[in-house]
């Protein structure tokens, strides 16, 4: 399946869910400068990946994905609860472009802030790009190898 | 207090441009991407820079690593939440972040901050 962009999915996000992902971002940015502050810059690091928004995200993706079902009159529920699982997934794919983020920060910041800017958004891209691609590539492969080692099996079992 | 005014706004916005983009590109697991964008480090690195530093900066982004590592823990948490124990999306990301506490913290207990 190719990545694509779909604005019509912007009408099924209300007003005031924006609002609540702007409030939930503004105040992990402000609980992660008041935590370096208070408890130095270690633990201020940590909450630089602070998943404070991630709460916000599933639960509006799973409140979507089960109106869109109860729309069509079934039970949305647990269908609400996959959607909510994939993005997880897709965030723990992202997590290593975060890796890769503050990595490459942490290494060319000495000698430019913009440059150092400039390369960690690249490489967060690249890494979380391939990584889901390369999970992609890895569940088709096992896919058709598990169907095929069970038609084979299947043969075997059939012919005499 | 202007300062983390200016905090507020700056990762608001950054924050919101992530989600929006998440809202509107598919596959879903590709959309989830954008959960672990480094929407707050961009904002309090760039502050960093401003108010601390170059070094400040390098040193903050170093633990940074610890935290990333420590999310992709939670989101596979939140993951097995959601699936196995048939939770709903709100209390198995807040449960979850027990998950991100610990990893976070045991990694830099085990392996320090930036020297």
């Amino acid at each position: 399946m190719l990545v694509k962009m779909s604005l019509p999915a912007l009408k099924q996000t209300r007003w005031y869910e924006y609002g609540i992902r702007f409030v939930l971002g503004g105040l992990a940015t402000v609980l992660a400068g008041a935590m370096g502050a208070h408890f130095g810059v270690s633990v201020g690091g940590l909450f630089l990946a602070l998943p404070a928004i991630f709460c916000a995200s599933a639960t509006l993706i799973e409140s979507h994905e089960r109106r869109a079902k109860e729309k069509a009159g079934l039970d949305g529920r647990r269908r609400g609860q996959e959607a909510a699982a994939l993005d997880a997934a897709g965030a723990a794919l992202g997590s290593i472009g975060l890796v890769a983020f503050a990595a490459v920060f942490h290494v060319t910041v000495s000698e430019s802030g913009a440059a150092a800017f400039a390369a960690a958004i690249f490489a967060w891209a690249v890494v979380s790009v391939f990584a889901w691609w390369s999970r992609r590539k890895f569940r088709t492969v096992s896919h058709h190898l598990s169907s095929g080692s069970w038609s084979r099996s299947a043969h075997r079992r059939s012919v005499p | 207090m202007t300062e983390y005014v200016l905090r507020f706004i700056a990762g608001g916005v950054i924050v919101s441009a992530f989600a929006i983009l998440g809202d509107i590109l598919r596959p879903k697991s590709f959309a989830g991407l954008l959960g672990a964008a480094p929407s707050v480090a961009l904002a309090t690195l760039a502050i960093a820079i401003v108010q601390h530093g170059t070094t400040y900066a390098a040193a903050e982004s170093w633990t940074m690593i610890y935290g990333a590592i420590a999310l992709a823990c939670y989101s596979v948490v939140v993951c097995h939440l959601l699936i196995r124990l048939c939770l709903t999306a709100l209390p198995a990301t807040i449960l979850a972040f027990a998950a991100w506490l610990a990893v976070a913290f045991a990694l830099l207990a085990s392996f320090g901050g930036a020297a």
